[in-house]
């Protein structure tokens, strides 16, 4: 058994791996999907024995192949990675079930297959990003997590997922360019790929090539907020989400903006800030004005897209803009609330994906004007898609709370009451845009469209459920969320070289 | 834990609410009926020790009971049961789901061991009763766009004085407050707007009588009862208390007496009945605490029953003014005889609900020797039995009309829950005890004593001789012409039309403009923001990457410059 247990960074990456691997031999979309379910299954009972072990344990460092680092590539967990780690897979488990329905519906026979092997591959790359330890080695597996993503948008029905695709490879491209390219930066000055060891040597190299350790980090910077959607680096995301298959945006929607966010994170808690002081640094310069443009122009922007899919993929742009500036804000309560609303982002995002995907599969529309009535024909799935909806404005008892009360906190903790106000004010942005959607689905007559609608099948609908239900749930129990995500708050801050602000 | 979170009273009927969306014909009645009978059931399975979670860093008490609690919970669900079964054929679903909401409100609120809860369920009153008011139809926006900017202004007060409070005392738990800081003083402000206290009291006579027929019987029993609960929780024995509630029982009755309109009357009714508990909240002596529980209990069922008689007169013949009605104990003696033992029990009749509880509160009243408390209570006691226990019944039900009215008892539904109400207003005014058991205090009170039921009958005689001999003078006018009521409508009218016309020309100017500039912004913004628009459009591969190099450009100056 501890054999077993030492080998759990290892497997984590692994078993999704050799799943894709194995998924690639299967013909038949049914059973490919079995086994993707299974596979995915497993990851979280993996994540969930080493957040658990990081809990008690501290931090675990994984040779691979039995090479020490600095040389050879470590995997290495902490509660910060743990934590994205359990988000990542546990979203992703809990939606696989919906995916058969959704799929065979939306995605030729033939190709079913090749999308579960594409869906694993992708899941082994964000988990791969998420616990290595080597700054090289998540570039390859962001690639890997890249290009299959290109693949699963690519499979949409609708010709412009081609367009989409294409032009989220070219700008993924860029992004992925400028991470490997402040990746070289960091090499040359420091002779070290290992994150830790990076952060080690940082400080001295700076002293003597200051330049180079900041170009370093501006194209870090930027690369990542490529891949993360920093307004106004945005653009590819609405098209990529709208046109992708709705198991596909509903899976990268919850997992891989924010498995960037958590490299963000890495780059600049656990390498630049230990390293030298983060005040000296831009990063919040050009964070709050970012963060708070996405804010308010992706949400008017949602207010005023007809197109659901499209609606809520601005949505995300402004959700990320809330992460971004709990970053920012660089302290106790501001970090907390970013990494919680990560979390919980993650949660509701997926269920009202979801929700859409289930009103596409029912209603074959998900133009706002065609779906007068839907409320009444798909009670549970629009009564699942208000819920998750209310957290995502921030309603109190919802998990949407928890992030945006942190927020406000660590806003005002660090003297901003201006930006407390602007994010009160963005989340109003959010009932509108909401409450539009509500409008429609239940105060409308029925339109033909959804008239002989229904709910879907148990297996779409249950993983909506579960995810309507976690969105509201986390908003009482807030131990998983922010009790985690403020003990990762409270290492990263206690880890920086000039510690910050409360 | 968890169990008693998710199966209480409140959650039930907040699923109930869920369901009435989803459900049509038997299925819609049999969830009507089903929902608060099992609140009612589960208002006993509410746990008695304190079920603490921790939420944001203060434990909070979601749902716990006591005996004060269970009583008004019990009270409550059955006034949902009975405002449902009375509303069974009413076909408005945004009403009936917004009631349940409501209910559940009120039952959190009863439940709710802390100030956070507390006021979570006391806005989701205020935002299920406003919905309810709006249901009454096109003239009811106003009066519900007034309802809801009193609560929200009553909730803003709550809110505030609950911040500051937790942050002075460092405890969200409810607990008996003296009203010695500034916090305290705006959670009593806040309070008191729900109670219909003095200086925002008009909301209760401009919004209910604005509802359906239905509607009004849910909001006559939950937002005064529940802040009447919540006063006597935290502010016992505050003496300012005796004289808001002395000030509303005199203005609710002065107005009764004057009004034309029933659901007014009853509305005034409603206030004046709240001045008894408020003031009785004030003495606070045991006496008097379990006085005000059995007040409120007795009640929400009688003020419940009357309101009901009103709806189905209004339902029946599409009439709420006294002086157009008339003679209907021949077509509607149901409704008749429903409204005698209404009128019975709020005028505290002996053998009626009314009589077995309001005369605890004027007992504890002498004897504590509130010789200033007990004159005004006494005098309301027989004010009441003037405009509703005689005035209402009479013009109602007997008096000759001015002309003929065509009408029959109502449906089915609606005569078994007047009838259930009006046995409910006997059987506790003959059986006291089963009330008595459940008050919060142990105290040995017997209400049929003969000084007790000597003193109600001469006060009820008296009542009836000056009845008889002011009912000319008391009989309802289209346009009447009392002085206090002239002032009232005429001056205050004449005065608002001044105030009106100078306004008017300003408030045109503002409107326009505001309304110029939010075209304008929707236009700027549709530019932008529309999918066709600067940010909405999908931009070229290349823009992007501009953009990606501009801001590694931007991140670089910075960096050199700092």
């Amino acid at each position: 058994m501890s054999a077993l247990t030492a080998q759990l960074p290892g497997l984590q990456v692994v078993i999704p791996l050799l799943g894709a691997v194995v998924a690639a031999f299967i013909r038949r979309g049914t059973i490919a999907w079995g086994w993707a379910t299974l596979i995915t299954a497993m990851t979280p009972i993996v994540a969930f024995a080493l957040l658990i072990q990081v809990w008690t344990g501290g931090p675990i460092s994984y040779h691979m192949g039995g090479w020490p680092p600095p040389i050879g590539i470590e995997y290495r967990v902490d509660l910060l990675n743990a934590f994205v780690l359990v988000l990542v897979s546990l979203v992703s488990a809990i939606m696989m079930p919906y995916a058969r329905r959704s799929v065979a519906h939306e995605i030729d026979g033939d190709k079913q297959a090749w999308f579960y092997c594409m869906y694993l591959l992708c899941l082994t790359g964000l988990l791969g990003i998420t616990i290595t330890g080597d700054a090289f080695n998540a570039f390859v597996f962001m690639e890997i997590s890249s290009l299959s993503s290109y693949v699963l948008i690519a499979m949409g029905r609708d010709r412009r997922a081609l367009v989409a695709a294409y032009q989220y490879l070219i700008i993924g491209t860029i992004g992925a360019t400028f991470y490997v390219v402040g990746v070289g930066l960091l090499y040359l000055v420091t002779g070290s790929l290992n994150f830790a060891d990076i952060a080690l040597r940082l400080g001295e190299a700076s002293a003597v090539y200051p330049r180079p350790v900041l170009a370093g980090l501006a194209f870090l910077f930027v690369g990542i907020s490529l891949k993360l959607a920093l307004f106004p680096l945005h653009v590819w995301l609405p098209n990529a989400y709208a046109y992708a298959p709705s198991f596909a945006t509903a899976f990268l929607a919850a997992t891989a903006t924010k498995v960037a966010i958590y490299l963000l994170l890495r780059v600049i808690f656990s390498i630049y800030g230990v390293a030298l002081d983060l005040k000296t640094l831009p990063v919040s310069a050009v964070l709050y004005p970012l963060s708070i443009a996405a804010m308010f122009i992706a949400s008017i922007l949602a207010v005023y897209e007809t197109n659901l899919k499209r609606m809520l993929a601005y949505s995300s742009v402004a959700q990320i803009g809330y992460i971004t500036l709990g970053i920012a804000l660089m302290n106790q309560a501001g970090l907390t609330g970013g990494i919680v609303h990560l979390f919980n982002h993650a949660l509701i995002k997926g269920a009202l994906f979801l929700a859409l995907g289930a009103i596409l599969y029912r209603a074959g529309t998900i133009k706002l004007e065609q779906l007068g009535g839907v409320g009444r024909t798909m009670p549970l799935t629009c009564a699942a898609f208000v819920v998750a909806g209310m957290s995502l404005m921030g309603v109190p008892g919802t998990a949407g709370f928890i992030s945006k009360y942190y927020l406000i906190v660590g806003a005002l903790n660090a003297g901003m009451w201006p930006i407390a106000f602007l994010i009160v004010a963005s989340s109003l942005i959010a009932l509108v845009y909401i409450g539009r959607a509500v409008e429609v689905a239940y105060f409308r007559p029925v339109s033909s469209a959804v008239a002989h609608a229904k709910d879907p099948p148990l297996l779409m609908l249950v993983p909506l459920l579960v995810l309507a239900f976690a969105s509201v749930y986390f908003g009482i129990d807030t131990e998983l969320s922010a009790g985690v995500a403020g003990r990762v708050a409270e290492t990263l801050l206690s880890g920086l070289k000039v510690g910050g602000a409360n | 834990m968890t169990t008693s979170l998710f199966a209480s009273p409140a959650t039930v009927l907040l699923a109930g609410a869920l369901a009435l969306i989803f459900t049509r014909g038997m299925m819609r009645k049999a969830v009507l009926l089903a929902v608060p009978l099992l609140a009612l059931v589960l208002v006993w399975q509410v746990p008695t020790d304190s079920v603490t979670a921790n939420y944001l860093g203060y434990a909070l008490i979601p749902i716990r009971a006591d005996a004060l609690a269970l009583l008004f919970g019990a009270v409550f669900a059955l006034a949902a049961f009975l405002g449902a079964l009375f509303a069974l054929d009413r076909t408005s679903t945004l009403e009936l789901s917004s009631a349940f909401v409501y209910a559940a409100g009120a039952l959190g609120v009863v439940f709710a061991g802390d100030w956070i809860t507390l006021f979570v369920w006391w806005e989701i009153m205020a935002i299920a009763s406003t919905l309810i008011v709006v249901c009454g139809g096109e003239k009811a926006h106003g009066p519900a766009f007034r309802y809801a900017l009193v609560h929200f202004l009553g909730g803003v007060l709550l809110m505030a004085g609950i911040a500051g409070e937790i942050a002075m005392s460092g405890s969200a738990t409810i607990t008996s407050l003296k009203p010695d800081s500034w916090p305290r003083w705006l959670i009593l402000a806040g309070l008191l707007v729900n109670a219909g206290a003095p200086p925002f009291w008009a909301w209760v006579s401009d919004a209910y009588p604005a509802s359906s027929w239905s509607g009004m019987v849910f909001l006559s029993v939950f937002t005064t009862k529940a802040a009447a609960y919540v006063l006597m929780r935290a502010f016992p024995g505050v003496e300012i208390l005796v004289w808001i509630g002395l000030v509303m029982a005199i203005y609710g009755l002065v107005y009764a007496a004057l009004e034309n309109d029933i659901r007014r009357l009853l509305a005034f009714a409603i206030v004046s009945q709240m001045g008894i508990k408020v003031a009785g909240i004030g003495i606070g002596t045991p006496l008097a605490l379990n006085g005000v529980a059995a007040h409120a209990a007795a009640a929400v069922i009688y003020t419940a029953l009357l309101v009901m008689v009103a709806g189905s007169v209004l339902r029946q013949t599409g009439k709420t003014r006294l002086s157009e009605l008339g003679s209907l104990a021949h077509t509607m003696p149901l409704t008749a005889f429903a409204c005698m033992i209404g009128a019975l029990s709020i005028a505290a009749f002996p053998l009626t609900s009314g009589f077995v509880s309001k005369s605890m509160i004027i007992d504890a009243a002498a004897k504590q020797h509130l010789a200033g408390a007990w004159i005004p209570l006494m005098a309301a006691s027989a004010g009441v039995v003037l405009h509703a226990g005689l005035r209402l019944p009479w013009f109602l039900f007997f008096a000759a009309p001015r002309q003929r009215i065509m009408a029959s008892d109502p449906p089915q539904s609606m005569r078994i829950a007047m009838a259930l109400a009006a046995v409910l207003c006997v059987v506790i005014g003959i059986v006291p005890d089963g009330l008595y058991v459940m008050l919060p205090h142990q105290v040995a009170y017997v209400p049929y004593t003969a000084s007790h039921v000597l003193v109600q009958l001469q006060l009820l005689a008296f009542a009836v001789l000056v009845f008889y001999l002011m009912r000319e003078w008391l009989k309802p006018q289209p346009g009447i012409t009392l002085d206090l009521d002239w002032i009232y409508r005429h001056l205050g009218a004449r005065l608002a039309r001044g105030f009106d016309d100078l306004t008017a020309g300003a408030w045109t100017r503002l409107v326009s403009g505001i309304n110029g500039k939010a075209t304008k912004l929707h236009e700027l913004l549709v530019t932008h923001h529309g999918p066709a628009g600067t940010f909405g459009r999908t931009w070229p591969t290349g823009t992007m990457a501009f953009w990606t190099t501009f801001l590694l450009g931007a991140f670089l100056l910075i960096a050199a410059m700092g």
